[in-house]
């Protein structure tokens, strides 16, 4: 009953919003925490359209959606892995997270 | 408006309301980390409204429980605090919160336009539970899970090589 445009409009607004934070911010973590809610977002409009397909395959149930959205769930987990350590051996080399004292290509 | 339609949009508001105040809002990181938390816990909420179940545990367990935790652990421990460089001037701040509501609005306009899609039919029993959706994973989408298992193992062995120290020469 959920109408799926609503659900494409919020997936949509929430990967605006996680656009803007990434370009307004300049602390390191909180790029990485906007970069996660675009990725979160665009899980939802995957669940929203696997939602809308549902029934609609003779043979089984088409359920693409939901796992593409669990490899962008998993592919997320390892990035936020590595970009903390990046992120912490950043810090350590420079002493801020300001992501514009990263100006140079070399340490 | 059945039950369902309220839950999301309350869901959807909770989402909307945590995404704008974990990046413009909130006046420390950590704060930040815990908004993120929500956002993705509200989510999950509408996977579940949305029949995705194992989606929906999956989002709970990693996004809103082991991400927030490791970014917790690095902000509050790590090294990682908002000292030298913190969150946005309240004037930036205001500036960010009105663009983010403009593009809201903007795609509120442009998608209530659109000819509505047919409400959703009925899923088949057992739709996005852990029986199908592992039978797929196992069969047809064998591959991609041993990648994926791969790729957090390379991901497990670079971030022990930044902890160690940074790159071995």
């Amino acid at each position: 009953m959920i109408p799926v445009e609503h659900v494409i409009a919020l997936s949509a607004a929430l990967f605006t919003i996680g656009a803007i934070t990434a370009l307004m911010r300049r602390h390191l973590i909180a790029i990485l925490m906007a970069i996660q809610l675009m990725l979160g977002a665009v899980c939802l409009a995957f669940v929203g359209f696997n939602r809308m397909w549902a029934a609609s395959v003779e043979s089984g149930a088409l359920l693409d959606g939901q796992i593409f959205a669990l490899m962008v769930i998993a592919a997320a987990a390892a990035q936020v892995a590595v970009a903390l350590g990046i992120g912490t051996e950043f810090v350590r080399k420079r002493g801020s997270a300001n992501v514009d004292d990263a100006a140079s290509m070399r340490w | 408006m059945s039950a369902e339609q309220l839950i999301f949009y309350a869901l959807g508001a909770l989402a909307l309301g945590s995404a704008i105040a974990m990046g413009l809002l909130v006046r420390s990181l950590a704060a930040s980390a815990l908004c993120l938390a929500t956002t993705m816990l509200s989510l999950a909420g509408i996977y579940v409204l949305l029949e995705a179940h194992l989606v929906a545990a999956v989002q709970g367990m990693i996004y809103a429980g082991a991400i927030p935790l490791l970014l917790l652990s690095v902000i509050l421990v790590g090294g990682l605090r908002d000292g030298t460089f913190g969150p946005p001037r309240p004037r930036q701040a205001n500036r960010g919160v009105l663009v983010a509501t403009a593009a809201v609005l903007l795609f509120g306009l442009v998608l209530s336009q659109l000819p509505s899609f047919a409400p959703f039919a009925p899923a088949p029993a057992g739709f996005g539970g852990f029986g199908q959706l592992g039978m797929l994973l196992l069969r047809e989408f064998s591959v991609p899970l041993v990648l994926v298992g791969s790729l957090l193992l390379a991901a497990v062995v670079g971030a022990a090589v930044f902890a160690k120290g940074g790159a071995v020469e």
